[in-house]
């Protein structure tokens, strides 16, 4: 018995899926809201929950592809944009005439129903056109599924990748470079093929984007008596408005505690992280000690407080519960207002910029993961080249709301989502998490250290973070 | 083995051909190990193989990609990293045995405890509603940890169950799944004999496996013990149950008998109850001290570590090395650091509990008091009772 037991942990790496699987847990690492896009930001489990659900060939999918867009667009009243025009501007998707059948299977985060769904038509439309099938499968536990297929040597073909795992996963030898074989890779946004450089190529297909902004509580705002004049685009105006609006049991400010909302502000301030290339941490510098300091000096001022000071789980819902007059989250946001908030009123404006006048945010995103081991390496970068053409990904934006990843839909995007233009512009100057192989800890030890900001000092903070980065940064 | 019968030996040899040949036992040995077959092939292929497997991840370099049987020898370098390399690995492994070390040395005793406690009371024989409360107290075992964590995160939120009965008191309750803060740090700074803005030099610069004395001996965080609280109601339960098990076995002689002799009733409990149940006690220790070195569950559900570390363990530094950053070999590495605690600590409970055979000079002539009490007794309580 006793072996028996201690085994089992001793194993926990090795077998690890069927102990440590916890059924209808989908969010992995930090806490909801803590990191990830869009997607991965509130996965609630799918409501199949199991690991591998009914794998469904597009042949009997339910909805028939061509019905999907205007199917599942969310009641928006551009409708006549969403016509599945491919060919229009920017899409270069063609099939190739010698292409061979192939049974494509992709693993994937779904935020919900609208997810699953949106792909499995996409996924559908491009499988009736080439001869193939494709089984879309959501994963109930990411990582672990995507670990247990690169060991066996039988990993799916295409995959959501997290670019967190981005660097680990290449330097593994687990995923195929083909990024620069992409006909549409100069419409992808630079921050977005930035991201997922490794090595100097761009290793995957950006899937789509979203980027952080200010969210204001416009009843609270005008109580307090503020108007348009006094939204913040500086530091100083951030700080006297947050000040303002405390009041009423509520802080001004309050956002889900970590690197994922606290990196701005070091954006904001000429600083990050690492430099321009990730090759060298630049943590401890003068600008980042500034930007901690400023955040420092919100918290203690009472004026901001994170959400798990107020008992909430993410800055969306401090906000949604009126704990706090401002937030700083993404587009997902949008989802759990109208479905938990709907009574919350708010506006959308970009983050304000630092003392220099520099402005910054941070870019989440998904890319389109093929595998190493994959047998079908052509028709998974045909299909991933399908899916990302302007038309697709305004498919995807309108049934679960996301950014897309090519500069030739904004447009488009703009005229749909007129609101989002905060979130479209901050991708020119936001920056992308870290990707180097080995910098999970490191970032992971970053986020809870910055639990305890309020009471903590910045410099030694970031001077633990830069050593650690820099070893991680070198390999060692 | 010994169904090789041509092998020439010596003294076995003359008797082997007898033993195998002639008699109604003569192919016992091979039927043996032919009906055995199943049971080895299965527990070889699901127990030794990965026990061997993961010994050979824990001193490669595998990175996840391919069979690990691919991957290259790197000796002891994992386990140097995370016991001899000043780093975020050795940091992390300090903290993870720092938060469940303490969560070990409280919910042990506290469980065993209070299901000895709840056992004796459900042993009583004027209890009545026995079977309810048996089965209330019993549920929290039954129920998913998941499902029960869920439910603990909302009781403990800032505005919820547990901070409102404290605010009847008076009392305002903390952030519990929130508040990284060290118990010991806070009762220690409460008590005036540390300053924790400026804590003793001695303290902060010694170190040991590169975490600083202080930091160890920052106690479990306010986290940390609302979890505590969670496993002893969960797993007190199905202790209680054993030691009720227990306790029934006992015959009721045995304690009248010392009760008849003028026995307390904390003496009769105290040296013919609690000997009866040391057996019982042994297993509620030994389970009790692997089942809380694996604490998994609840650290996952509470995201990883949250908050600032203060409930990472050993269990999910381990998951989180192999799955989170790709470092199996790391990953194994701590699994096996954790097997040897547990085998350590279960050997030093052992020898503590062990039962003397011989008893020391000293306590020989034990035996003899309670039959010198038994006399006293006899004469006068005793007779009073009657």
């Amino acid at each position: 018995m006793t072996a028996q037991r201690t085994i089992r942990v001793a194993l926990a790496a090795l077998t690890g899926a069927a102990l440590l699987v916890t059924a209808g847990c989908g969010s992995s690492g930090g806490g909801p809201g803590a990191s990830g896009s869009a997607e991965s930001t509130e996965s609630s489990s799918p409501a199949s929950g199991g690991q591998t659900s009914t794998p469904q060939t597009p042949a009997s999918g339910a909805s028939s592809p061509m019905e999907s867009p205007s199917g599942t667009a969310s009641g928006s009243a551009g409708a006549s944009q969403s016509a599945p025009d491919s060919g229009s501007a920017g899409s270069s998707w063609t099939v190739p005439a010698n292409m061979p059948r192939a049974n494509l299977t992709i693993l994937f985060g779904s935020s919900g129903d609208a997810e699953t769904k949106a792909l499995k038509a996409a996924t559908a439309d491009w499988a009736k056109q080439t001869g193939s099938t494709v089984t879309v499968t959501p994963a109930s536990q990411m990582d672990q599924q995507l670990a247990q297929g690169f060991s066996s040597n039988t990993p799916p073909d295409l995959f959501y990748l997290d670019p967190g795992k981005l660097g680990t996963y290449a330097k593994a030898g687990n995923l195929w470079s083909y990024g620069d074989q992409l006909p549409n890779k100069s419409d992808f946004y630079p921050a977005l093929v930035q991201t997922f450089t490794y090595d100097g190529k761009l290793v995957c297909a950006p899937k789509d984007q979203s980027t952080l902004a200010l969210w204001i509580n416009t009843e609270d705002w005008s109580k307090a008596g503020l108007t348009d004049a006094d939204i913040p685009t500086s530091w100083d105006q951030l700080e006297s408005v947050a000040k303002k609006l405390t009041a009423d049991g509520r802080v001004g400010l309050s956002m889900s505690p970590g690197r994922d909302r606290v990196d701005a502000f070091l954006v904001q301030n000429g600083g990050y992280l690492v430099n321009d290339d990730g090759t060298k941490a630049t943590a401890n510098s003068e600008q980042n000690v500034q930007a901690l300091t400023y955040v420092q000096k919100l918290m203690t001022d009472g004026s901001m407080k994170w959400s798990s000071d107020l008992g909430t789980g993410w800055g969306g819902e401090a906000f949604g519960k009126n704990k706090a007059a401002m937030t700083i989250e993404g587009p997902w946001m949008y989802g759990a207002l109208s479905s938990d908030f709907p009574n919350i009123k708010y506006k959308i404006v970009p983050l304000p910029a630092g003392p220099t006048g520099t402005q910054g945010t941070l870019v989440f995103t998904n890319c389109w993961g093929i595998a190493a081991a994959s047998k079908n390496h052509d028709q998974a970068l045909n299909l991933v080249e399908y899916l990302t053409q302007p038309s697709v990904e305004m498919q995807f934006a309108k049934a679960f709301g996301v950014i897309p990843s090519v500069q030739s839909a904004q447009a488009d995007y703009l005229k749909e989502f007129p609101n989002n233009k905060p979130f479209v512009d901050g991708i020119a100057y936001a920056k992308g998490v870290v990707t180097a192989a080995g910098v999970g800890e490191v970032l992971s030890d970053f986020d809870s250290q910055l639990a305890t900001l309020a009471t903590g000092d910045p410099k030694s903070i970031l001077d633990s973070v830069q050593t650690n980065l820099q070893a991680a940064l070198s390999g060692s | 083995m010994t169904t090789s019968p041509s092998t020439p030996g010596v003294s076995p040899a003359a008797r082997r051909p007898v033993r195998h040949r002639g008699g109604i036992r003569g192919r016992e040995g091979t039927a043996g190990w032919v009906f055995m077959t199943p049971v080895i092939v299965i527990l070889g292929l699901f127990l030794l193989l990965p026990i061997i497997a993961a010994v050979w991840v824990s001193i490669s370099d595998w990175s996840g990609h391919g069979s690990p049987l691919d991957a290259g020898f790197v000796g002891a370098e994992n386990y140097q990293t995370l016991l001899a390399k000043p780093g975020l690995s050795q940091q992390n492994l300090a903290t993870s045995l720092r938060n469940n070390f303490y969560y070990v040395i409280l919910v042990v005793p506290i469980q065993t405890v209070l299901a000895l406690f709840l056992a004796s009371v459900l042993n009583g024989r004027r209890l009545k509603g026995k079977g309810f409360f048996r089965t209330a107290f019993y549920f929290p075992s039954v129920t998913s940890t998941i499902a029960i964590m869920t439910v603990f995160l909302f009781l403990f939120t800032t505005t919820g169950v547990v901070n409102q009965m404290l605010s009847w008191l008076g009392l305002h309750g903390p952030n519990w799944f929130q508040d990284p803060r060290g118990v010991l740090r806070l009762i220690l700074s409460g008590l005036h004999l540390v300053d924790t803005s400026n804590p003793p030099g001695w303290l902060v610069n010694n170190h040991f496996l590169g975490m600083s004395w202080y930091d160890w001996l920052a106690g479990p965080s306010v986290a940390m013990c609302a979890l505590i609280v969670l496993a002893v109601w969960t797993t007190g339960g199905t202790f209680m149950l054993m030691f009720l098990a227990a306790l029934q076995d006992i015959p009721d002689e045995v304690v009248e008998a010392a009760r008849v002799d003028g026995a307390t009733r904390w003496q009769s409990f105290r040296s013919v109850t609690l000997p009866a149940l040391r057996p019982t006690l042994f297993l509620v220790v030994t389970l009790g001290l692997i089942g809380t070195w694996q604490i998994f569950d609840q650290i996952y559900i509470l995201g990883g570590g949250n908050p600032a570390k203060t409930t990472l363990t050993p269990a999910y530094l381990s998951y989180q090395a192999s799955f989170g950053d790709g470092k199996w070999g790391q990953g194994a590495a701590i699994s096996f650091i954790l097997f040897a605690i547990i085998i350590v600590m279960t050997i030093i409970q052992r020898l503590v509990m062990r039962e003397r055979k011989h008893l020391p000079r000293r306590r020989r002539f034990r035996p003899a008091p309670p039959i010198a009490r038994a006399e006293q007794g006899a004469t006068a309580p005793a007779g009073g009772t009657r």
